[in-house]
């Protein structure tokens, strides 16, 4: 049984529709990251899974039971707010036990849930103080144990991470992952960050516009997206978007990608493209991810198939621990990712591979992939 | 724009340079004598209320006073005529605190629930409710004055009818809750203003938060949001007790005798027609009329000011 089902789910704000008939499902301690730009509606849904906001039409499932008219405290969920949300009145161990002394827990166990939580959250020494007396990541702590004590059927996070600094929100990243494997909850997370979208989740839903774009596992979803959206949402570089043409000779179909300056780049076939669809002469656009272009001689061993071509090197951006050296294929910019000590120059041509195992075609006039 | 940005991030270290001594000179000088002004009624009040009558009416009234006394004081607090009776003003001091205590409590207590209403809990249309309970703030005291008094009147009938069936009246046409109701009524526009204004920069995630955790409207109130309004309750009490402390108007009309507020009982000591005029005795009145707004005021001063600061800025 899934731990948490929505179904058709609609919001709507007077003839403003938030969200457009929304489907997903989570199995039990599943990490589900709802992922999309601002404003696709991802906080309105994580906001009417917890109850605080009603939906228009369709039925929210938590545990089987239906909850789309339940109190927030009744549906057995705990949240944990963007600005962690602690009672600034109330000391860290007050804030944690605040909803058992609302439910009626009586003292001594609510005593007792409260250093088990601060325990596993390495918060016990900041238990009497107040919420103004910690740092960003005390408070996220203390916000996640305010979260964990109840041991709630379903956990929502609501970009929990976005007001702390770039360091440590990696720390909390991790943090978060190991604290989901440990107690293996079931949980629902907001961020607009493909990065931690990606790290965390077993399963992503992509969202735009109050619609899902598409839901899947982060392989899914980064290797084989559903449409140009998700494709150029996900990932960071952004994946190079190439508009080519799809040509029928010899019984075999090949994707001719014009440049003006250079001769056309002809390439078989992603192994990922359903050939019955291609007729000759479609335009489609051709996909392929920065590490898939890279130098001939670093090209992925196991690949299938791999197609060379010389271009014009205009940008080398060195970053450490990987080298982006950005060309320009059809009128647009590509990107590849390269290895640090590669040797490359601006203006000179370079030789690129294009690892096709891992490109993707697109419909141009529908968006969605071939 | 820049010029003045730069001269506002480097005055404070070229503050003490920058004014000459003729500059400070002209600006103390000045505040001295504003502060001489505004401070000599009270001193000559004060002088005043320490000499016998003789040497009021006899001497300068700025000379400090020869033979001390505390006889007028005495008088105002326990002897004074107020109309017919003569037993000083410490019975209006009382009728006072027993209709000041009680408005304050409710029409503060009141104001941070509709606060917390119309900024947590919003429902159709209540923009329309506060803009008319903003609209309450405007109405002069003395355009209410006849439609309270007929309210009053019916509440007076409903008192005689319950003393008539089970012979005590519950409150009804008693003229200290009457008071009290009339400064609840009037002051409620001003208190939820006060409150929803503070209110509307409090986050919304905790009352989320709060109700997650399963407490309910009240207890979020309670619990969450009454804690954590200390700078405005002590903006809107001290607000509240001046205003209905020193207000003459609503309880020289509804409130007659014995039952009337202090201002009231000050008013009719002052205007005495009989006898010889005793301004110290009068000056002691007036200074014990005075005394608890000036208290609060000290008391609570600093918050009042960082209460009304808070909000004004998102910080």
């Amino acid at each position: 049984m899934a731990a948490l089902e929505i179904t058709g789910l609609r919001k709507r704000f007077g003839a403003l529709e938030i969200l457009k008939g929304i489907d997903i499902s989570l199995e039990k301690g599943g990490f589900l990251v709802l992922v999309g730009p601002s404003g696709c509606g991802k906080s309105t849904l994580l906001n009417t899974i917890a109850g605080l906001e009603s939906i228009s039409s369709g039925e929210i499932r938590i545990g089987g039971q239906v909850v789309n008219d339940l109190h927030p405290s009744k549906r057995d969920i705990a949240m944990v707010f963007q600005s962690y949300a602690l009672y600034p009145n109330m000391s860290v161990a007050e804030n944690i036990a605040f909803g058992m002394e609302m439910r009626g827990v009586p003292k001594t166990e609510r005593e007792k849930a409260v250093a088990g939580v601060a325990k596993t959250l390495q918060i016990e020494h900041l238990l009497n103080r107040r919420p103004s007396q910690l740092s960003g990541g005390q408070r996220q702590r203390v916000a996640m144990g305010r979260a964990l004590v109840r041991q709630p059927r379903v956990f929502l996070f609501d970009e929990p991470l976005s007001n702390l600094d770039a360091k440590l929100r990696v720390d909390m990243r991790v943090e978060i992952k190991r604290l989901h494997q440990e107690t293996g909850t079931t949980v629902v997370y907001v961020t607009h960050d493909q990065i931690e979208a990606m790290t965390l989740a077993t399963k992503i839903a992509v969202l735009k516009d109050g619609e899902l774009q598409q839901v899947g596992t982060p392989n899914e979803i980064y290797n084989s997206p559903s449409n140009l959206f998700v494709a150029d949402f996900m990932g960071s570089p952004a994946m190079n978007l190439l508009d080519g043409m799809v040509t029928r000779a010899n019984g075999a179909s090949k994707i001719v990608i014009d440049r003006h300056d250079h001769p056309p780049i002809v390439l078989p076939l992603p192994e990922s493209a359903d050939s019955s669809k291609l007729s000759d002469g479609l335009k489609v656009i051709f996909g392929i991810r920065p590490e898939a272009v890279n130098d001939p001689e670093s090209v992925d061993r196991n690949a299938k198939s791999v197609s060379t071509f010389d271009a014009k090197v205009e940008i080398v951006e060195p970053a450490g621990s990987d080298t982006y050296v950005v060309t320009r294929a059809a009128g647009k910019e590509l990107t590849a990712r390269m290895r640090a000590d590669t040797e490359v120059h601006v203006g000179e041509n370079h030789t690129f591979a294009f690892n096709l195992d891992k490109a993707v075609l697109f419909d141009p006039q529908s968006s969605r992939r071939l | 724009m820049t010029v003045a940005a730069d001269a506002l991030t480097a005055a404070p270290s070229r503050e003490p340079t920058r004014h000459s001594t003729t500059t400070r000179v002209v600006i103390y000088g000045l505040l001295i004598v504003f502060a001489i002004i505004y401070l000599m009624p009270l001193v000559v009040m004060v002088m005043t209320s320490l000499k016998p009558l003789d040497e009021v009416t006899g001497g300068n009234m700025l000379y400090f006073p020869h033979d001390l006394t505390f006889e007028p004081w005495r008088k105002a607090w326990g002897t004074a005529c107020v109309g017919l009776t003569c037993d000083g003003i410490k019975g209006y001091v009382w009728n006072s605190v027993k209709m000041v205590v009680p408005a304050v409590i409710i029409s503060t207590l009141l104001g941070a629930l509709n606060g917390y209403v119309l900024t947590k809990w919003r429902f159709p249309g209540h923009k329309l409710v506060f803009g008319m309970m903003l609209f309450a703030c405007f109405i002069p005291f003395q355009s209410v004055l006849i439609p309270m008094a007929t309210i009053l009147g019916k509440l007076g009938e409903i008192g005689q009818t319950l003393i008539d069936a089970t012979g005590y009246s519950f409150g009804f046409g008693n003229p200290t809750v009457n008071l009290v109701l009339v400064h609840v009524v009037y002051g409620l526009g001003f208190t939820t203003l006060f409150f929803r204004n503070y209110y509307e920069t409090f986050p919304t995630e905790l009352i989320k938060a709060a109700q997650i955790d399963g407490a309910s409207f009240f207890q979020i109130f309670r619990r969450i949001l009454l804690p954590n309004s200390a700078p405005i309750f002590i903006v809107t009490v001290i607000y509240q007790f001046t205003n209905i402390w020193n207000d003459f108007l609503f309880g020289s009309t509804f409130a007659a005798g014995d039952s009337s507020p202090m201002t009231v009982a000050l008013y009719n000591i002052v205007n005495t027609s009989t006898g010889v005029t005793e301004y110290n005795v009068n000056m002691a009145t007036a200074i014990i009329a005075a005394v608890p707004t000036l208290v609060v005021y000290i008391l609570a001063g600093r918050y009042f000011v960082r209460g009304l600061m808070a909000g004004a800025v998102k910080g």
